[in-house]
């Protein structure tokens, strides 16, 4: 049975997610209200602004779906923004909406937007070759749960992507690459699931 | 491992990417922004002056007080635009070095070039520029610009001008898609644009960078009229602040942007908003008033 991700498309960049994802074959749809999470097999959180998207979740009761259907076990990934609303620690004060994954994470860790920057790092998860990652205004994680599985780390130590179990965060966009590898891991959490 | 690569295109125009399906608002205190992110704004325009306050003190509108700016900078997360003047690269480095996230090159301030732009390739920091039709924005895509919007008629609470303009981008690009390979360099020479650009939306059938509507918005509908012709998101300067309760119109704009295509929602979040800020009918602006004319 083909498999279907919903992407969050509250705010931000989710068309990008969802053209990835029709390239790769799978079945997509766009979530802004509660009844659009029935029958998705797992759910992309994009990046945007983690505050409007937020805000938007709690208007129509979105958080707590998607926090109970992780719990429950359905494969989330959450990018840059996504991150943020997946962590159940934020630097910044105001209303966690999910505290789904184990991580304490810092909000514009960088910097400002002319500190912005591409990179290329090794993610021994998806191969050899090196991933050209592109950081926007990123946040970063500060601190792992010991159940929490880091995958990415800069060449300072700063940890930038972290998988538990059902649930993966990236700090950057591979929305914004055509280097699909990012979902295509993803897609083998949900298939495996 | 390599090393980090800053102010390039990629990342100038992802910014742009994470802010669509968004609303940008224009603030001019501190207090106005804390309102404007409370509400849900995906990022707001430091200003000294909404554009109706501009267009009616008249005079030479420039950039802002970076006391203003930075007061700003400061007690938001959302990221802050702010406005420089056409052609005035000064402002721009000066609204770098404040550390702004992206800069307007503004129609509503008083142009200080009537030739040329600023070569906004030059800024690590990325720039989003007006445009009437689809030459004017490609002109400044080729000068730099990681963003476009829609010029409309700021500061007049009148959605006309922008839904022409918006109509018109989407028009020329439809046009271009449909074109064959060799009629596309007098496309380009018709359009005055840069002809790899021309290519580049005839093979995509899109525009080349986020493209969002601004002039006019007044109301939760029309953003979402705005959205459903194709804006990728909206600003909204004086629509939010002169409206007669602009947290209530700031949350209900926001989600009418989020839920532009379901109907339901949009009657439900234009409740009991109050009343919209005065609007002006085009007619009654003298010529040499209309700002979407300044720049070309």
């Amino acid at each position: 049975m083909t498999k279907k991700i919903g992407v969050l498309a509250l705010q931000g960049a989710f068309a990008e997610h969802i053209s990835i994802l029709k390239k790769l074959g799978v079945e997509t749809s766009e979530v802004r209200l509660p009844d659009e999470l029935d029958g998705i097999d797992g759910l992309i959180i994009p990046g945007g602004e983690s505050t409007t998207i937020t805000k938007l979740m709690a208007s129509y009761e979105l958080a707590d779906k998607i926090k109970s259907l992780g719990q429950s076990g359905l494969p989330i990934m959450g990018t840059c923004a996504g991150m943020i609303l997946l962590a159940n620690k934020v630097d910044t004060n105001g209303k966690l909406p999910t505290g789904l994954m184990d991580i304490e994470v810092k909000r514009n860790a960088f910097g400002r937007q002319v500190d912005s920057f591409e990179i290329d790092l090794d993610i021994p998860a998806i191969g050899k070759k090196p991933y050209h990652a592109i950081f926007i205004r990123a946040p970063r994680i500060e601190s792992a749960g010991s159940n929490v599985e880091v995958l990415v780390k800069l060449p300072d130590g700063t940890i930038v992507a972290a998988r538990d179990g059902n649930i993966l965060t990236l700090a950057f966009h591979p929305e914004l690459t055509r280097d699909s590898r990012l979902h295509k891991y993803f897609l083998d959490i949900v298939n495996r699931r | 491992m390599s090393k980090k690569d800053t102010g390039t295109f990629t990342v100038k125009a992802g910014l742009a990417q994470m802010l669509k399906g968004g609303v940008i608002m224009d603030v001019v205190t501190p207090e106005h922004a804390k309102i404007a992110e409370d509400a849900g704004a995906c990022a707001v325009m430091a200003l000294e002056r909404v554009p109706s306050d501009i267009r009616a003190t008249g005079g030479v509108a420039r950039m802002s007080d970076p006391n203003i700016i930075t007061a700003i900078i400061d007690c938001v997360s959302i990221p802050v635009m702010a406005k420089c003047r056409i052609g005035h690269f000064v402002e721009a480095q000066l609204l770098e070095a404040l550390g702004v996230d992206y800069i307007d090159e503004s129609e509503v301030l008083t142009p200080a070039d009537e030739s040329h732009h600023v070569n906004k390739n030059d800024f690590g920091v990325p720039f989003v520029c007006g445009c009437r039709n689809l030459g004017e924005a490609l002109r400044r895509i080729g000068e730099g610009a990681a963003m476009i919007r829609t010029k409309g008629e700021a500061g007049t609470g009148n959605i006309v001008e922008a839904v022409r303009h918006m109509r018109t981008v989407m028009d020329e690009i439809r046009k271009l898609k449909n074109m064959p390979a060799e009629e596309l360099m007098a496309e380009a020479k018709e359009l005055g644009a840069p002809y790899e650009l021309l290519k580049k939306i005839s093979r995509t059938g899109k525009m080349p960078v986020v493209n969002f509507a601004a002039g006019g918005v007044a109301t939760p509908a029309d953003a979402a009229l705005m959205m459903q012709l194709g804006a990728d998101g909206v600003f909204v300067g004086s629509g939010i602040f002169k409206s007669s309760n602009p947290s209530a119109f700031a949350k209900s704009i926001v989600k009418a942007v989020t839920h532009y295509n379901d109907p339901a929602i949009l009657a439900e979040v234009s409740k009991g908003l109050g009343a919209a800020m005065p609007g002006l009918e085009m007619s009654e602006i003298p010529a040499e008033e209309l700002l979407a004319k300044r720049g070309w």
